[in-house]
């Protein structure tokens, strides 16, 4: 049982941060379909470097680098040039992947350097790795993961006590009246589209360095879409989209683990609840109208100061 | 100082011009990308063309590729011209699939090739249409999002296909291989000048999507509702009604490319089936800016991208995943370029004379 609540911790990871990474997004009204593409790009520039530096650090940065520069471009089509974002998204997606396919021909099936994965290891942290049941499991990880708890907690302390969270709320509610109010719209949409694509990236990087740590085609297999997932699921809530993580990332090794236990249900069949729920949960909130539960009201639409 | 104001309506010919610079413009942008990868541009260019026109062979490989494409696109378009965002393509083909294979594997084989083949596409229409009804009806009824809702179908119909190939649907007889059995032979679309007949499908759907816009009462309706839901109200339109209808329609068409490529290409069911036609299809018919026949012709040139990209690794030992940056490169110029047709740039006199 240990065994398998640490493996869904780790599992959720990368779907952790993909996920803080799209919820930025649309916190300031953008929708970014591009989640699989950034994340495919932060993997193979994250392994790259730390294959070429042998820096665990660098590596981490190049994967964040990627996800930004991808978002990047998003950010310039969607915000500045007001392109449909579903359409933008999806090309990032495709180019995405074909970056990371071309980035990383000659490197397919190489593992990260020793050192790289020495300093990613699984570490206890005194104290609380020791706790009966959820220890190891929560607190026996890669400090990567303990990255991907500390930067949950800020940013939920970011969107709900800081005076540019509240801002950024502003912004993806009401992109018109956020600017009236002397908001510099662009300013946020701009760096919490290029943040949140970062963050994508390291979760591509944390699966090419930590969970795997190898760099092969199909690495990231569909976890940018289950990230598109878990915002709604988690409300757009940090916290809960740590939980959502769990949740999402245990229920993608439920079926193999219930089989190694002898339970015969097919693994295909347990990775279909997670879109399931995501389903039910827009139904839900949208049939009891709750607006801390529904999407940034902006979301979606290019803003044009002209037209207010 | 630079200044945005919204353009009057661009004539035709001037925005098609826009587009074609972007994609120029694109086009250059992608070779010196190309050129500072290492490779030689126009060799890469000449070999996308050669590969995917450059012989008969060639030429037909593209066309099945533009086949299921073409379809998709007109069924994605149906939806977003009511700015329904249908963009649960992928699952709508997967299930259309899945109905023509039950057809095909259950159905007597020695019927007639004629009745086995319309049952195979009457069952794909009909699952296809009824995986695209359940989005549509949450949102006629309760106003639900379907961007999130479609996406969220496609992966549910993704794994419940795997699972029928791995599993309830396994062919007993393929020895262990996660396989589901073969279509008989009366179940396998024919072959009209070397290409299966889906290519008749395809430009039919083509056809029949451009009158349905164009020139059906229904299609009107479509149309008004995706340009305002107030004024089709005003005008006592039954919007639930016919957002769904428009839906059944969507959905059948992406589950008619199901039945094509389960019963033409793959001649059973795989999870793999559907291949991002149904993610392409929301791009090329994005781009083809929801004209039956523009999209026609855009789904071809996509479908010479991707059999082009797929030449170079052959030809010249460039890896396909090239021909997907350039895609992808092409596609956010004319994705940019659009901002071009809507609104006008110009610079006042200070900024002009700083830029001189």
């Amino acid at each position: 049982m240990e065994n398998f609540l640490a493996a869904a911790v780790a599992a959720a990871m990368p779907l952790l941060f993909a996920t803080l990474g799209e919820l930025i997004t649309e916190k300031a009204g953008n929708l970014n379909l591009g989640v699989e593409g950034m994340m495919y790009m932060g993997a193979v520039i994250g392994f790259k470097a730390g294959f070429a530096t042998g820096s665990p650090l660098l590596a981490v940065l190049g994967a964040f680098a990627a996800g930004a520069f991808g978002a990047a471009i998003y950010a310039f089509l969607t915000v500045a040039l007001r392109a449909n974002q579903v359409v933008t998204g999806l090309t990032l997606t495709i180019f995405g992947t074909g970056f990371a396919y071309f980035v990383g021909k000659g490197m397919s099936g190489l593992s990260a350097p020793q050192i790289v994965r020495d300093f990613f290891m699984p570490v206890g942290i005194p104290g609380l790795a020791g706790l009966p049941l959820v220890g190891k499991p929560l607190f026996q990880q890669s400090v990567l993961a303990y990255f991907g708890y500390a930067i949950t907690v800020a940013l939920a302390i970011y969107l709900r006590k800081t005076k540019a969270g509240l801002n950024l709320k502003a912004v993806g509610e009401n992109t018109a009246a956020a600017d009236a109010s002397g908001i510099n719209v662009m300013l946020y949409k701009y760096a919490h589209i290029i943040a949140g694509g970062g963050l994508c990236g390291i979760g591509g990087g944390f699966m090419s360095l930590v969970a795997i740590p190898v760099w092969q085609e199909g690495l990231i297999a569909g976890r940018g879409w289950i990230a598109v997932a878990l915002v709604i699921f988690a409300s757009w809530q940090p916290v809960k989209a740590l939980l959502g993580a769990f949740l999402f990332g245990g229920l993608s090794i439920l079926g193999f683990w219930l089989q190694s236990i002898g339970i015969n249900i097919s693994q295909y069949l347990v990775e279909m609840i997670p879109y399931i729920a995501t389903i039910l949960i827009v139904i839900v909130s949208t049939r009891k109208n709750r607006k801390e539960d529904m999407a940034p009201a902006d979301i979606g639409n290019a803003y044009f100061r002209e037209e207010r | 100082m630079m200044k945005i104001t919204q353009r009057a309506e661009l004539p035709k010919g001037r925005e098609w011009a826009i587009r074609a610079a972007a994609v120029l413009l694109s086009i250059v942008f992608a070779g010196t990308v190309i050129a500072a990868l290492g490779f030689d541009p126009i060799k890469v260019f000449a070999q996308i063309v050669n590969g995917s026109v450059g012989s008969q062979m060639r030429l037909n490989q593209t066309i099945l590729k533009a086949i299921p494409l073409t379809i998709t696109s007109m069924g994605i378009l149906v939806a977003f011209k009511m700015k329904f965002w249908n963009i649960g393509g992928e699952g709508q083909i997967m299930m259309g699939a899945m109905g023509a294979t039950y057809a095909a594997l259950h159905l007597p084989p020695d019927l007639p090739p004629t009745a086995m083949l319309a049952m195979l596409a009457a069952a794909s229409v009909i699952c296809g249409g009824a995986w695209a009804f359940i989005p549509a009806y949450f949102k006629a009824k309760f106003g639900t999002n379907e961007t999130i809702f479609t996406l969220m179908m496609n992966y549910i119909a993704i794994k419940w296909v795997t699972y029928l190939q791995y599993d309830l649907w396994k062919d007993p007889g393929s020895l262990g291989f996660p396989r589901i059995a073969a279509f008989p032979p009366s179940a396998v679309l024919p072959k009209l000048f070397g290409i299966h007949v889906g290519w008749i499908v395809a430009v039919l759907s083509v056809v029949l999507v451009y009158i349905f816009v164009n020139h059906t009462k229904k299609g009107y309706e479509v149309t008004v509702i995706g340009e305002s839901v107030e004024t089709a109200r005003y005008a006592g339109m039954n919007i639930k009604h016919v957002m769904i209808a428009a839906m059944l329609v969507s959905g059948g068409l992406c589950g008619l490319t199901g039945m094509v490529q389960a019963s033409a290409v793959e001649k059973t069911l795989t999870y793999s089936l559907s291949a991002n036609y149904g993610f392409t299809a929301i791009i090329t018919t994005w781009l083809g800016r929801l004209s039956a026949p523009a999209v026609a012709i855009v789904c071809f040139a996509f479908a010479m991208l991707i059999q082009g990209g797929a030449y170079l690794q052959i030809a010249l030992l460039i890896p396909a995943s090239v021909a997907e940056m350039i895609q992808g490169i092409i596609l956010f110029f004319v994705l940019g370029s659009e901002f071009f047709i809507q609104y006008r740039v110009s610079f006042s006199r200070r900024a002009a004379r700083g830029v001189a």
